[in-house]
């Protein structure tokens, strides 16, 4: 059986047993859009600030929902591999042909369908609530792919944190260190407007402000390559140095001969 | 002496940093037989399991299953068995026969052959009625029975049984008992079982295999392994407590005496004679008896002779592999 089909049994596995858990599909869809909510209004203030790139701070705080999104599949990705482990189901899935690579590839196939299903409705309450996309449809497409990139990313790092633990708890308890890491990003405002100076140090130093520029370039700025290429840039560079630790770690927990 | 269908096994060791969980195995399971692994928790039976189905690479020794080295030829062992570890993996949020699909499309069935397969092992495992629903609603016995057909799914010619009946119920246990049975009698599939329950041993094993700390202790066929360790003992009780010297005097005829319960007279039956002749000579020497009983050796008396404690009851933990 090739690695492709193997892939797609897992992320076939993966997508429908999350579509199963009704907390799984809830949560992620709805807790971005109502910070999304709350923060467009109660931050609307933040747009006369000279030097606001946009008078809309929807436009502004939209793309943040996809990493919030992605954070939130990446968390589903650590955790059932994580119970995988705990359960037994892993070597159930070692006794067969299955490549490791291809187990890592179908997890992260899951934790981007679902993050596939969740960037289409972040732009479809955007565009109905009267986002207006810079760089026209193009950009959607090319933010579809950049935050599916982050997705995989931030899952590369769930499941490597799953395969180092084996244990969904703690999985589970990783993920508010990267929420912690989100919030000190420029999130809510620009890197140059944060007046804070270890705040605006830190935003610098964070490569999710990196990510989170990305996206919101393509909505509020247009075609930005600077942008483009630091927010793909980070987001690749996630995806490369966590999968090559899930991938060290996965041959010791799965040390079959 | 193992054959390419068979298991063999020589010095093998795993060690986990200062833990010597298995300590230098030797094990030959012919073809078609059932091999009872037997031991208290924590005595390395798990961690056997592991090594022979590839899961752990042994620390020392070697091992072939199906023919095949299980350190260098490890996927054509797997390809050669099935195995339903400790513990039913199963996921709750698939069905049973989604599952049935995942495990026989990663073993490359061809796809027109995958449903049929699932619905001939749902039928003989008895979930074809619970085929789509989801395991979280199985039972304990449901799941154990759907593990023993994901374990068949690829038609493996060897088959190992962790524990298989650990938390079932007595029903479900001869279900699956009768179903290891007659894949071994039908089907000629050699199965390798652990287990912590004598009767289960006892009834299934063609050879069972002692192990306690890490070592194989005894091994043979279960008849062998009592006869080896002694004779059954007949004990009997008099109706009258002032007859019992009377009882001893028979009871002596026939064997050494033994350590019986208070108010009784016990034996070791040394071949002069049988259950039969003991009662007919209680009755010959008139003397009244309220019970009397045979005991035949059992597989903890096994147990108990060969490491000096009893099996049931007697467990640590096992390293990293249970």
């Amino acid at each position: 059986m090739s690695v492709a089909r193997q892939v797609g049994l897992i992320a076939w596995r993966s997508a429908r047993r999350t579509v199963r858990q009704p907390a799984l599909v809830i949560v992620p869809l709805t807790f971005p859009l109502l910070l999304m909510a709350v923060n467009s209004n109660g931050l609307k203030a933040a747009t006369h600030l000279p030097g606001f790139p946009t008078h809309s701070f929807l436009s502004f705080f939209l793309p943040f929902s996809f990493i919030q999104g992605s954070l939130f599949a990446a968390s589903t990705a650590g955790t059932d591999l994580a119970r995988d482990i705990d359960t037994g189901f892993l070597n159930r899935l070692a006794l067969t042909p299955l490549r490791g690579t291809a187990l890592l590839a179908g997890q992260l196939g899951g934790a981007m369908a679902q993050m596939f299903v969740q960037a289409f409705v972040y732009l479809g309450v955007g565009l109905a609530f009267g986002v207006h996309f810079a760089s026209g449809i193009g950009g959607i497409v090319v933010l579809i792919l950049l935050a599916l990139t982050i997705a995989a990313g931030f899952a590369s790092a769930g499941i490597w944190i799953a395969l180092r633990t084996g244990n969904g708890e703690a999985v589970q308890s990783q993920f508010p260190l990267l929420f912690f890491l989100v919030f000190i990003s420029s999130m809510n405002l620009p890197r140059n407007l944060i007046e804070v100076h270890w705040f605006r140090v830190a935003a610098t130093l964070n490569p999710v402000s990196y990510m989170i520029e990305g996206l919101r370039s393509l909505v509020i700025t247009g075609w930005n390559a600077e942008a483009l290429a630091l927010g793909f840039g980070f987001a690749f560079a996630l995806v490369a140095v966590a999968l090559g630790a899930s991938a060290l770690a996965l041959k010791k927990q799965m040390a079959r001969t | 002496m193992a054959t390419e269908q068979g298991i063999e096994a020589r010095g093998l060791v795993r060690e986990f940093k200062s833990v010597h969980a298995v300590r230098g195995i030797d094990l030959d399971v012919a073809p078609g037989e059932i091999y009872g692994f037997l031991g208290p928790n924590g005595a390395g039976k798990s961690t056997t399991v592991h090594m022979l189905t590839t899961l752990l690479p042994p620390t020392a020794g070697t091992a072939r299953v199906a023919g095949y080295d299980i350190v260098e030829d490890g996927p054509k062992v797997r390809a050669s068995i099935g195995a339903a570890l400790q513990e039913a993996a199963l996921d709750p949020w698939l069905t049973g026969r989604e599952h049935l699909r995942l495990q026989s499309a990663l073993h490359g069935l061809p796809r027109r052959d995958r449903e049929s397969r699932a619905n001939e092992l749902l039928e003989r495992v008895g979930l074809m009625r619970a085929a789509d629903r989801k395991i979280q609603t199985y039972s304990g016995g449901m799941k154990r029975r759907l593990d023993l057909a994901l374990a068949l799914v690829h038609g493996p010619r060897i088959l190992f049984l962790d524990e298989p009946t650990t938390g079932l119920d007595p029903q479900s246990r001869s279900a699956l008992w009768e179903e290891v049975n007659r894949l071994a009698r039908e089907e000629g599939v050699t199965v390798f079982l652990t287990t912590q329950y004598l009767e289960e041993a006892d009834i299934l094993a063609n050879r069972v295999g002692i192990i306690d700390h890490g070592r194989i202790v005894a091994e043979g066929t279960p008849a062998s392994l009592k006869a080896q360790i002694g004779r059954p003992t007949v004990e009997a009780v008099p109706t009258d407590p002032r007859q019992l010297g009377a009882v001893v005097t028979v009871l002596e005829r026939f064997g050494a005496p033994t350590q019986g319960t208070p108010g009784s007279a016990a034996v070791f039956l040394d071949g002069k004679g049988d259950l039969a002749d003991v009662v007919r000579a209680l009755d010959a020497e008139g003397v009244r008896i309220e019970t009397v009983q045979l005991h035949a050796p059992s597989l903890d008396d096994v147990f108990l002779a060969k490491t000096g404690r009893k099996l049931e009851g007697d467990e640590e933990p096992e390293p990293a592999a249970e």
